[in-house]
């Protein structure tokens, strides 16, 4: 999967699944801006035949109905939704 | 996929027919424009990318038959906007939230799964009928009902086309 790296602080790998459609993805996008904080996210509605199955595979071990935005920090934790407080808490800002 | 490119002009009108038509009939948009906007942007990108209003906020399969209950309005609208204040996308939201009394946010999808989904087709109606004159039809968007022969062209509350409608009796 090619994602887009978005440059900033290093708090650890984020990485955002998100659809390029949704606006709490927007949202999502540009809190993490805001926070000044590295992270990759795939726009997963942009990707096609195995490259989106695969991305859809990958995203159900955190949020098994593949609802957007799912925010996954050091492959341990996720957060899905657009939660501003839980996100903060998950990268530790 | 490549960027699609939506004109102003565009958003402006589909904005302002949603906005009349969710008026009309007791719904209301996002009174955060700006993100009300975007959301009718991506409205129209999904219409030239699959030929339908996906919903913006789910990942559609691109087959119109699986993605008919997330055309919108979705199937999901008015059971979200009753329990949560807003669709899921909140591109409709509540009186309370119109209102400023309640705020909006991200909640959680009510679209069941894929399995889910496959296991709830085909539910024919049990009720005994045969005395009706007509079949009744019931509308998935907003559960408007009617008795005739077959379900009208677009639904008179919501404005959902006549394939989201299903034999109710
Ligand atoms: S009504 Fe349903 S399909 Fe339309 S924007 Fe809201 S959640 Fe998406």
């Amino acid at each position: 999967m090619k994602a887009t790296h978005v440059k900033g602080k290093d708090r650890g790998h984020i990485f955002l699944f998100a659809l390029s459609t949704c606006g709490w993805c927007r949202k999502t996008k540009r809190l993490l801006q805001n926070l000044g904080v590295a992270y990759e996210y795939i726009d997963v509605d942009l990707l096609k035949g195995k490259e989106k199955t695969e991305a859809e595979k990958e995203m159900r071990r955190w949020s098994p109905r593949t609802s957007f935005p799912t925010l996954v920090i050091n492959d341990e934790k996720s957060v899905v939704g657009f939660d501003e407080a839980r996100i903060r808490e998950a990268i530790g800002i | 996929m490549k960027k699609i490119d939506v004109e102003q002009k565009e958003i402006q009108a589909l904005y302002g027919r949603l906005d009349k038509e969710a008026e009309a009939s007791g719904y209301h948009l996002n009174p955060d424009e700006e993100f009300a906007k975007d959301l009718v942007r991506s409205l129209l990108i999904n219409e030239k990318r699959y030929g339908y209003w996906a919903c913006p906020c789910r990942l559609a399969s691109g087959v119109k038959d699986d993605d008919l209950d997330i055309i919108c309005p979705c199937d999901y609208r008015d059971a979200d906007l009753t329990e949560h204040g807003s669709c899921y996308c909140a591109l409709y939201v509540s009186q309370d939230v119109l209102e400023g009394k309640k705020a909006v946010g991200s909640i959680p999808e009510r679209r069941p799964s894929a399995e889910e989904r496959q296991k709830r087709e085909g539910g024919a109606p049990s009720v005994a009928v045969s005395s009706l004159s007509l079949p009744v039809w019931r509308c998935r968007v907003c559960g408007y009902l009617c008795a005739r022969d077959g379900p009208p062209e677009i639904c008179p509350v919501c404005k959902a086309k006549k394939e989201r409608f299903e034999r109710f009796l």
